[in-house]
């Protein structure tokens, strides 16, 4: 079968900010760009981010580069690469301008610069007073952003492929990156996106859980195109999760919540958390509070027939303090869990929130791999950004509001690394007869599916083996048997089949298509974590309660074929300052 | 034609708040839905997710009735 093939400089798959943010420096220096979005881009799930941009203005209160770094250092539990973190943090307040020049709605201080307020990790002098570093506008950061973007896109010339998917990824016998495969979601029709370099920008990959605060979007698709590509993926075992997300839904219940006096109980009744902080009880912090949950519902005291969450009872305080105190919180549980928040309490589970890991590259967005001799050679032609690559600048966690200021820097940096590169690649090498094929099998296979799995009944298989064996709290026999149920999982998905086989906004296609990236993001998870014996940042064992260092700091690398693990070192030498020394993260 | 199949994918947001809300009413509720109804539900997928999420909770409400009387219905799902 013939495939229409069209031709760029650049192809960029993915429409959020960092995306977006490359596409603008890529069209603006004269280069023929393709972005490609499942959504309209401005919905892409940016928009999501409220905190706001991270970066040391020092427009409020006395700030600079290296107390960001710090910060962003201990915050990563030392997994971070100190060379990828200094270029972030020194490039923070430029890029910040950047956003503001480009009309960027930031909130002001009296005199008119940009305000910024305080935020969780963000601290003076190495650590020792919280700062005010964030720069929002209002609490839809993360909207203004997509939007002032977008906006400066289409006046850029850059070309939207709106609402189209990509497949895979095109490599050579070189191992080099010529483009995608793509279908466009409204007529399912298959085209050959060729480009002189591609970049992912597809986001996480939080559907993974069934808790997930991720929307549906959130497939992990760069990730699992990669990773069938043979791009191995990096530190997968790090997840960020919150604990309170709506049981069954994923929404949050802000922290706020328990700050007025509502408390976590489990199925006797009992508010467990006197156990866990006998003192903070439920005001302990968010890591605490989750594996005391976990602990709760492993050890057979959660609750309803699955005994699968916990409850968070807020009656108590009335409902006065409840619509006056915790505004929209009545209206959250009663829309998602069903439940009025004055009479009943809400199921709640620890609940995923960001993806640590990702596609690895280095501090100049450049994907490196270790295929060809040493262990992060550049893949010619392939770059990622964003919450799908992993730098690694957040390391085993991520600090709030440096999510934004990744897309924004390494977006940037990107491009301007791509512009360099493709000066001495003037001409799209050719592509290998087969550069369809994997796609158009995938495809073939679907359509002609009998007797196969439903794409909703597998996903929702995956979605809670990892909930259940890989969440935020790991026990070693349950990782040992979600390592042996997600493999599988993933045979099933190998035969899920549709039975709507029109070509017209084919969702279920699009679905199963999804599934596919999702199982290889779910498989490196779990397999990473069962590896990995100690607790680091979003990784946290019962086994294994300490981090430790002399065994296990380094990256993990997980390659889809064969599902086997390598590890190579965290780069732990920044640009031009001293080493930051490991140092138990308390705060 | 493939009515249904577009706004389902279009129901597909930045925000998961909106994928649940708005998923649940297309399944249960857009068949029953009268042709200005249905031009008006279209519209309002046309906002901007955050102002779409401020409208269905409660913080916003539509300039025009007929879009009005719809975020009601989306608000009771």
């Amino acid at each position: 079968m013939a495939v229409v093939k069209r031709t760029f400089d650049v192809v960029v798959v993915g429409a959020g900010g960092a995306g977006m943010r490359a596409a603008l420096a890529l069209s603006e220096a004269g280069l023929k760009v393709a972005v490609l979005s499942k959504v309209f881009p401005t919905r892409s799930h940016t928009v999501a981010a409220q905190g706001g941009i991270a970066a040391s203005l020092g427009n409020v209160s006395e700030d600079n580069w290296h107390w960001h770094m710090y910060d962003t250092v201990k915050g990563s539990d030392y997994l971070g690469d100190q060379d990828a973190i200094e270029f972030m943090c020194r490039a923070a307040p430029e890029v910040v301008y950047e956003l503001e020049h480009f009309g960027m709605p930031f909130d002001r201080t009296d005199s008119g610069k940009i305000y910024q307020r305080p935020f969780g990790g963000h601290m003076q002098d190495y650590g020792k007073n919280p700062v005010q570093r964030a720069c929002a506008a209002a609490d839809r950061t993360g909207h203004a952003l997509l939007h002032t973007l977008y906006q400066r896109n289409v006046q850029a010339n850059t070309n939207f492929f709106v609402e189209w998917m990509a497949l895979d990824l095109i490599r050579d016998q070189d191992g080099d990156v010529l483009g995608v495969v793509a279908m466009e979601i409204e007529t399912s029709e298959v085209m050959i996106l060729q480009a002189r370099a591609t970049l992912f920008a597809t986001g996480g990959a939080g559907r993974i859980f069934q808790a997930s605060t991720n929307a549906y979007i959130n497939t992990g698709d760069g990730l699992g195109m990669a990773a069938r590509a043979g791009i191995p993926l990096e530190d997968m075992e790090f997840f960020q999760f919150h604990p309170t997300g709506v049981h069954g839904a994923g929404v949050l219940i802000t922290e706020g919540v328990r700050g007025e006096g509502g408390y976590l109980i489990n199925k006797d009744g009992e508010r467990f958390m006197s156990r866990y902080a006998p003192n903070a009880k439920d005001l302990a912090s968010r890591d605490v509070v989750s594996r005391a949950m976990a602990t709760e519902i492993k050890e057979g005291r959660g609750c309803g027939k699955d005994a699968d969450h916990v409850l968070l009872k807020l009656d108590h305080l009335g409902e006065d303090v409840i619509s006056h105190r915790l505004p929209g919180i009545r209206e959250i549980a009663i829309k998602f869990a069903h439940v009025d928040p004055a009479k009943d309490p809400i199921p709640v589970v620890p609940t995923a929130h960001y993806m640590m890991g990702g596609i690895p590259t280095n501090y100049h967005g450049q994907v490196v791999a270790p295929y060809d001799g040493g262990p992060e050679e550049i893949v010619q032609g392939f770059y990622a950004v964003g919450e799908c690559a992993c730098v690694s600048v957040h390391g085993a966690n991520r600090l709030g509001c440096n999510s934004l200021l990744d897309l924004i820097v390494f977006g940037r940096e990107a491009a301007r690394q791509i512009i360099e590169d493709l000066k001495s690649n003037p001409h799209p090498k050719q592509l290998p007869s087969d550069a369809a094929d994997r796609s158009l099998s995938r495809l073939a296979r679907l359509e002609g599916q009998k007797n196969g799995e439903s794409v909703s009944e597998v996903g929702a298989a995956m979605r809670r083996v990892m909930q259940a064996h890989c969440g935020v709290f790991r026990f070693p026999d349950l990782l040992a048997e979600g390592v042996r149920k997600i493999y599988e999982v993933a045979e099933r998905a190998k035969c899920t089949e549709i039975k709507d086989k029109s070509k017209v906004f084919n969702t279920a296609r699009v679905e199963a298509l999804e599934l596919d990236n999702l199982i290889e993001v779910a498989q490196a998870t779990m397999t990473a974590a069962a590896a990995r014996q100690e607790s680091r940042g979003g990784h946290a064992r019962d086994d294994f309660p300490d981090r430790d260092d002399d065994n296990w700091l380094k990256h993990s690398l997980y390659f889809s074929e064969g599902r086997h693990l390598d590890y190579k070192p965290v780069r732990l030498k920044p640009l031009t300052v001293e080493t930051f020394p490991l140092k138990t993260r308390v705060y | 034609m493939k009515e249904m199949e577009r706004l389902s994918w279009r129901c597909r947001r930045g925000l998961l708040e909106l994928d649940i809300v708005l998923g649940r009413f297309v399944e249960r509720d857009y068949a029953g839905l009268d042709e200005m109804q249905k031009a008006a539900f279209n519209a309002l997928l046309d906002m901007p997710d955050t102002v779409l999420w401020d409208m269905i909770a409660g913080r916003q409400d539509a300039s025009e009735g007929e879009q009005q009387a719809l975020l009601e219905k989306i608000r009771a799902v």
